[in-house]
């Protein structure tokens, strides 16, 4: 398994590709990223700002010129029907960390099924469950709906989180990752030692596969957080609400009141947060390369 | 492989289908059962007898290909349909130039703060696209918004961002900005996996950094512009929570703006399941089609790749 994709490239790759030269800025490429990077954060740098100013310094203050409001707007976005916006981060958490966690096991014991395995139907199998990946999701979650309905689970948090355990690019990825991760022979030698083939799996194969679900858990974590779809159809309880779906409903209902654009605004600021948060403490652990299938043992 | 017995309850032969069985149920429950479901509700409608008061008045009946003949002359779904394609012939070219473009350079040589550009591209994939909206849809609005700030002090016209043709690029750029920092590392990472001798070979011939990129490493991560293309494609045609999010922000965007949204609207705001059942299916329908005829465009390219 190569190194994840997100650290600084090796010198090794540049040192090999020219002689020494001195060492100039590459100009050009420098200020492309530069410009690329300015304008993928604009929209983050104007709401942290944008969170900090009342509600009359919105509209009459520059726009990245930071305001003095930004503790009353948490107060006020804490008071906000009675805190329900805390409960939507708490709901979003639930969803997203149970969700990847129930997703990650099954996309573990099914990747390494099919990676491990040679048996019959298994690209069969393995297709069918990729062509998951191509239904459009409002495909599938009015069905889902109207299912769940007569079985009287809708809008409740199983209705939002069961759909989601099951992802076919997870046990894709899972796959490709028990194949280069678990070497055939270490199964055979369980084999010899007479272990059973869950022993196998679950003793041998599972922390070997360790960095792989790491991946997995994360895309499928990020998957369900930012979720919108799903929620919006299952849904009518604002209690159950994930952060997404709360968002919504506020920006709704604060549209024609302006009053209201600070809370979506600090919303927002607060939504945003931990995902980033949580995105630059963990990016190290991200295996990248397992998307572009470019993994190497 | 060869089944020997075990002292467990399944031999080897059996193991991969036990461990199959969470993954297999889960699908039947809530991927197949669904589809057929949806596929079953297309060919229904319901018959409404007398003024459909009173219990038996309403009867689901078969209905045959009429949800079908009325999803296709609906000019509503069409309309959608068009649009969507037109706001990703903007979406998908941009998206993946700006990708390749970031991910050559982050590849170049002597290039500075690479990481922390990476990165920092990298980033709007965390923020989910209702909050992208949002956030977009805030500096999409004159009051609230510096480049209305900016245009106001300097004179300029102030187009409105949300209506008409700018509506369109107002949309695809928040799909862009999300999605761009997503393609650019799948892309870098395929540049990064191509071979040092082959840029060595290139060097001794005397070729320019732009030639390299353009007659070597393009070439060569060429399996990666596809996946990234297929991936972006299949998003496009599944445009929701962006324009619904910018919904409230302004009258242009329409509840039946993208197809899905129409879908949408048919299933909960009017209450016909069936035509929204049939709607449905022509869209899985045409996604499917359109994906696996390039899968096995793409799969017969790898395969060539791999048998060297």
């Amino acid at each position: 398994m190569s190194s994840v994709a997100l650290r600084k490239a090796e010198p090794a790759a540049g040192t090999t590709r020219g002689p020494a030269r001195p060492r100039r800025i590459a100009l050009v490429p420098t200020l492309t990223l530069l410009l690329g990077a300015v304008y993928c954060l604009l929209p983050v740098a104007w709401v942290v700002i944008a969170s900090t100013k009342s509600g009359s310094e919105l509209f009459s203050t520059f726009t990245f010129w930071p305001g003095t409001g930004f503790a009353d707007n948490v107060a006020d976005l804490s008071a906000y029907r009675d805190g329900v916006y805390w409960q939507w981060m708490g709901n979003s958490a639930l969803y997203a960390g149970l969700g990847a966690l129930l997703s990650t096991c099954v996309s573990a014991v099914s990747g390494y099924a099919l990676a491990v395995y040679r048996f019959r139907g298994r690209e069969s199998l393995f297709n069918v469950l990729l062509a998951g990946v191509l239904m459009p999701p409002v495909i599938l979650a009015i069905p889902q709906y109207l299912l769940l309905a007569k079985a009287d689970l809708t809008d409740s948090y199983l209705s939002v989180l069961l759909p989601q355990i099951l992802s076919p690019y997870g046990v894709y990825l899972a796959r490709i990752y028990a194949a280069a991760a678990v070497p055939s022979d270490v199964v055979e030698a369980g084999r010899m030692d007479g272990a059973g083939e869950w022993r196998i799996f679950s003793r041998v194969a599972l922390p070997m596969m360790v960095p792989g679900l790491v991946t997995v858990f994360l895309f499928q974590f990020v998957a369900i957080w930012n979720n919108f779809l799903l929620p919006y159809i299952m849904l009518s309880d604002d209690e159950k609400f994930p952060i997404t779906l709360g968002l919504y409903t506020l920006l709704e209902q604060g549209a024609n009141t302006p009053a209201l654009y600070t809370l979506v605004i600090t919303g927002a600021f607060l939504a945003v947060f931990p995902l980033v948060a949580l995105f630059l403490v963990i990016q190290r652990f991200w295996s990248l390369d397992l998307l572009s299938g470019a993994v190497k043992s | 492989m060869r089944s020997t017995p075990r002292r467990t309850s399944y031999g080897v032969k059996g193991a991969p289908y036990a461990f199959l069985i969470p993954a297999g149920l889960l699908f039947l429950l809530f991927f197949a059962l669904p589809i057929g479901y949806a596929v079953w509700l297309s060919f229904r409608k319901v018959r409404v007898s007398g003024l459909g008061l009173g219990a038996g008045a309403r009867e689901e009946v078969w209905a045959g290909l009429e949800n079908y003949t009325g999803a296709l002359s609906d000019s509503e779904l069409l309309d959608g349909a068009l649009r969507v394609l037109g706001y990703g012939c903007i979406v998908v070219p941009v998206m993946l130039g700006l990708a390749l473009v970031f991910a050559l350079m982050l590849d170049s040589e002597r290039v500075r703060l690479a990481p922390v550009t990476r990165l920092a591209i990298f980033l709007p994939y965390a923020i989910p696209g209702v909050v992208a909206a949002l956030l977009w849809g805030f500096l999409y609005l004159p009051d609230v918004s510096p480049f209305y700030f900016v245009l106001d002090r300097f004179g300029l016209p102030q187009p409105d961002l949300l209506d008409g043709g700018p509506l369109y690029l107002a949309l695809s750029n928040i799909a862009v900005w999300g999605g761009t920092g997503f393609n650019m590392i799948v892309i870098y990472t395929a540049l990064r996996a191509i071979p040092a001798e082959v840029y060595e070979a290139a060097r001794l011939d005397g070729a320019t950094p732009l030639q390299t990129a353009l007659r070597i490493k393009i070439p060569m991560v060429a399996p990666s512009l596809v996946l990234t293309f297929f991936f972006s494609i299949i998003a496009t045609l599944q445009v929701f929570s962006e324009p619904t999010t910018l919904k409230p922000l302004t009258n242009s965007v329409s509840t039946t703006w993208s197809p899905l949204m129409k879908v949408y609207q048919d299933a909960f705001g009017n209450g016909d399941i069936y035509a929204a059942a049939a709607q449905a299916t022509l869209i899985a329908l045409a996604t499917l089609v359109l994906s696996f005829g390039f899968l096995r465009a793409a799969n017969r390219r790898s395969k060539q790749e791999a048998a060297r």
